[in-house]
């Protein structure tokens, strides 16, 4: 088994990140204009990777699949952005949000990172208001925050409920300054298929361009990941239809270790699913949890319209069994909650699988005009969804797959176990443990884009100074750029009778059933034979149209199904070696008698890192021991 | 939940500067609840099933606000909706037996690509000739050290909140991408943050608008009208002014 070096500086906690940057090497600025850095995407994380390189002198070239870099996923990030301001002044600190993160992620993550993580929060803030984002202000020009689930303070910033949006385009017009000055060239409507490793480390990749479908070769000194999460594995999510994993599982299978692929996130509050021809769900932002309150009847299969159910008779279950934080308990703990009432028989609306969110006592109390001024936005959206007015009868909310916590394992240093190869934002498995809070995964993007990884590349990039540039003629990009091409003619060529979306579905079938809100062992070790023989079946059977050599969209899918159905089997396997709960990972065999998740200390305290091993060959499970000085660990309780 | 049957004639092009034209196509049973998406994904699942190519379109969040998807709908960019993204309009808004018009954006300086995708690049050219302030990462004060009053954040955002669609310049006879040029110029010149670049931001976006091609604003406000975000026309009287007062000030 490899022994993972996490490379965490000595020293007190708090001053490991700022004794780091003081001692870090750096990068001569004569150096930098020499060196190239390739960046994978243009989320909150690339983006502000991307720019931030670039102004420091490097070269930069970045890649997105959507034709513009502003429509990476961060865009639909709704609720908000967490930072240790303290403009409340409610005691805030960055000791309590580095508490925060760590507790809510159910003590599975690494201390020194989500300290760092903390730290550097309050200069998000600084850095995105310079740039003119327009977050949400107090009558007297400050900025207003507001409170998300699993904590007693208000450190949220906002913008309307378009937090994301704003963000994604101030980190996009810093990357556009860059572009226009020539420091970073910009390749829309490409997707990268493969890493090229030259003597064991990251020299560049391969790419498709998705217009013309020429394969082409580019080179790095380093090669960045910032490809987002890979939640639409289960077919459903809130995700954006193409997210998906195909960057950093062509990665795991040159040598970049998975760290928890299984930890996901399931968020509490989407619009139910309505039927098989759904294509994704749509969340309704946490915040919204702030003011409304969620119930089910007290009678199983109350069939009554909500506003017929007289008050005695509801049953508002988050505040009956955690009255400390009532509707703002964790995500994890407020999905298990709804699934549970469902699986009794109390959910509601025409499927049965959903709970109401409602916000007549908030209207009540604050007027549909302050009511609308928070949330107006939101409320269209479910409007304009499902046709239902949110003002006049509750909405009906169900559990989806949002996050994936879970991602290339990384080093201090946001390396990942390939040297020269890294990870930011959602795609790699730091800080957020076995559940995320909300509002902090913009932070932990911009975090890493604008604040870390700059620093942090600087200590590799320092020894790599004397490298000249690769030419792409090198074998390793050939054999690369080949096997993305043979896999592409594969699938055109299969002639095959089944669509790609069918196997999508399937394997989201399988994954839900198995591997979402509840797992247990008979389930699991069954979903890894099924998706075995799915993704032999789908080799077999595939059907994919068109051609190579110009813009097609369904063989672009089918190249992401088929390392969705990889990945999935991944999933399946890490689930069953933690046989413990924690966070959002609740294995049936390990709970509370009161149902709470129950965590396993002894035996799981540590990061699992997957390492590749073949084909169809079993993967071997590493792992890092987390060790914890500054917290201690209890079980999690929000009652 | 009602069931519908639709005719859909769609726009077909098999690549730039390829010739194109309409097809029909037929969908049966299609359920009221769906989005108008999911209504094409039928379509393209059911010609994958016959062996035909699936008709490209663009679309990635389905919440409307990444701006990936852009259909002319019976005319209309995004269809018949005030206020609405074709990924937000659903299918409790037709008719059994109608039959749908599907083109993409129409407009010179975007040419189709493929099917209903066209390329929107010139939109980021514009915001790359000065749609951003000049902050290097690192070097900011804090936050809360300049205040902002809440009416002139809340009008910066109301034109921030674009979507870079490009509904506007589709629904412009001029082709013309004021509205979306105005909304980035309006929220920067609002802010206290976009006051040292004011100027060259202004005459560097105009110009650069006017060298993709697209066309001038003659005031026919048909992109309010058809823009998702409802962004006011107003910003484009203030783009004019910014302009007329930078060229002044020289
Ligand atoms: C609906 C929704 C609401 C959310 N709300 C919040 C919130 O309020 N607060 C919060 O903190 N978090 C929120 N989140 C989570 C948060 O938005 C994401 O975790 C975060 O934005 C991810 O950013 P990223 O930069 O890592 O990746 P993304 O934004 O997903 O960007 C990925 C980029 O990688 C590119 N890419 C991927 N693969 C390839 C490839 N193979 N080749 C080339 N390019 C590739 C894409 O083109 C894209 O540019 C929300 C998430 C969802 C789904
Ligand atoms: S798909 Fe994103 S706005 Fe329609």
């Amino acid at each position: 088994m490899s022994i993972l070096n996490s490379k965490i500086p000595e020293g007190q906690l708090s001053e490991k990140w700022s004794n780091y940057k003081s001692t870090v090497p750096l990068v001569s600025p004569g150096n930098k204009r020499r060196l190239e850095i390739i960046v994978i995407g243009t989320g909150l994380a690339g983006a502000s990777a991307s720019s931030s390189l670039a102004e420091m002198g490097y070269n930069v070239k970045t890649f997105c699949f959507q034709d513009s870099p502003r429509r990476a996923h961060s865009i639909a990030a709704q609720g908000g952005i967490n930072a240790a301001k303290n403009y409340q002044n409610d005691g805030d600190s960055v000791f309590r949000l580095f508490y925060d993160t760590i507790k809510g992620g159910d003590y599975r993550s690494r201390e020194a990172n989500v300290h760092r993580l903390a730290e550097v929060s309050s200069n998000i803030i600084d850095q995105c208001v310079a740039q003119g984002v327009p977050f949400a202000r107090e009558y007297g020009g400050t900025l207003d925050n507001r409170s998300f689930g699993g904590v007693q303070v208000s450190r949220t910033f906002y913008a309307r409920g378009q937090t994301g949006q704003q963000l994604l385009l101030g980190a996009y017009s810093a990357l556009s300054r860059q572009i226009a000055k020539g420091s970073v060239t910009m390749y829309n409507r490409h997707e990268m298929l493969d890493i090229v490793k030259i003597d064991g480390k990251a020299r560049g990749v391969i790419v498709r361009n998705l217009l013309t479908g020429e394969y082409e070769r580019h080179f790095g000194h380093a090669v960045v990941l910032a490809t987002g999460g890979y939640g639409n594995v289960f077919y459903l999510s809130t995700n954006a239809m193409a997210s998906n994993t195909t960057a950093i599982w062509k990665a795991y299978k040159k040598g970049a270790m998975f760290g928890n692929p299984s930890f996901t996130q399931i968020h509490p509050t989407c619009i139910p699913v309505s039927g098989d021809y759904q294509s994704k769900l749509t969340l309704m932002s946490e915040s919204l949890r702030n003011d409304g309150r969620i119930w089910v009847p007290k009678k199983q299969g109350d069939d009554r319209r909500a506003e017929d159910i007289p008050e005695d008779e509801r049953d508002y279950y988050l505040e009956r069994r955690y009255p400390a934080f009532g509707n703002l308990v964790p995500r994890d703990v407020a999905s298990r909650a709804a699934k549970e009432r469902c699986d009794e028989g109390y959910g509601v609306g025409s499927t049965k699988l959903a709970v109401y969110l409602d916000f007549k006592d908030a209207i009540k109390r604050l007027g549909q005009d302050v009511v609308s001024a928070r949330y107006g936005n939101l409320f269209e959206m479910y409007e304009k969804i499902t046709g239902e007015d949110p003002y006049k009868s509750p909405m009906r909310i169900y559990p989806a797959v949002h996050y994936t916590m879970g991602g290339l394992w990384v080093d201090y240093n946001l390396m990942t176990t390939v040297q020269g190869l890294y990870a930011i934002g959602e795609c790699n498995y730091s800080d957020h443990g076995a559940n995320r809070l909300g509002a902090s995964a913009l932070m932990q993007g911009l975090a890493d884009g604008y604040f870390v990884l700059p620093y942090t590349i600087g200590e590799y990039l320092s020894k790599d100074i004397r490298t000249p540039a690769i030419s792409t003629d090198h074998e390793a990009f050939e054999i690369a750029e080949n096997e993305a091409r043979d896999q592409n003619t594969r699938l055109l060529n299969n002639n095959g009778s089944k669509s790609v979306e069918s196997f999508h579905r399937d394997l989201g079938a399988i994954m839900w059933e198995n591997c979402g809100m509840a797992r247990n062992k008979p389930n699991l070790t069954s979903a890894i034979s099924e998706i075995q023989s799915l993704k032999k079946e789908f080799w077999e059977k595939v059907r994919v149209p068109g051609r190579d050599d110009n813009l097609n969209p369904e063989l672009e899918k089918a190249g992401r199904v088929a390392d969705f159905i990889e990945l999935g089997e991944l999933m399946v396997r890490d689930a069953l070696d933690r046989s413990e709960s924690c966070g959002g990972h609740f294995r049936e065999e390990s709970q509370t008698e009161e149902g709470e998740a129950l965590r396993d200390d002894e035996n799981f305290k540590f990061t699992s890192a997957w390492e590749y091993k073949g084909d169809d060959v079993k993967p071997v499970r590493n792992k890092e021991e987390l060790q914890f000085e500054a917290v201690e660990l209890t079980q999690r309780s929000y009652k | 939940m009602g069931t519908l049957n639709l005719t859909l004639k769609i726009w077909r092009q098999d690549g730039l500067n390829k010739p194109g034209g309409f097809k029909n196509y037929k969908v049966d049973g299609l359920n009221t609840h769906m989005s108008f998406l999911e209504m094409l994904d039928v379509l393209n699942e059911q010609l994958v099933n016959e062996d035909s190519e699936p008709v490209a379109f663009d679309h990635d969040c389905r919440e409307g606000i990444c701006g990936m998807c852009s259909m002319v709908i019976d005319g209309r960019p995004h269809g018949l909706l005030d206020g609405t993204t074709t990924c937000q309009l659903h299918m409790r808004f037709f008719n059994d037996g109608d039959t749908i018009t599907i083109e993409p954006w129409r407009a010179k300086p975007f040419p189709i690509i493929k099917d209903l995708i066209v390329d929107r690049t010139p939109l980021d050219r514009i915001i790359q000739a000065g749609g951003y302030v000049s902050i290097n990462t690192g070097s900011a004060p804090d936050g809360n050290v300049i205040p902002i009053s809440k009416e002139i954040s809340e009008d910066a955002f109301d034109a921030a909140a674009c979507i870079g669609c490009g509904a506007c310049v589709a629904a412009c006879k001029n082709a013309s991408a004021s509205l979306f040029t105005a909304a980035k110029i309006s929220q920067l010149a609002l802010l206290p943050q976009g006051q040292a670049e004011r100027k060259e931001r202004v005459i560097g976006m105009v110009q650069q608008m006017d060298k993709e091609g697209f066309g001038h604003c003659t005031n026919t406000e048909a992109c309010e009208a058809e823009c998702p975000q409802g962004i006011s026309v107003e910003y484009i009287r203030k783009m004019n002014w910014e302009y007329h007062c930078a060229n002044i000030k020289g």
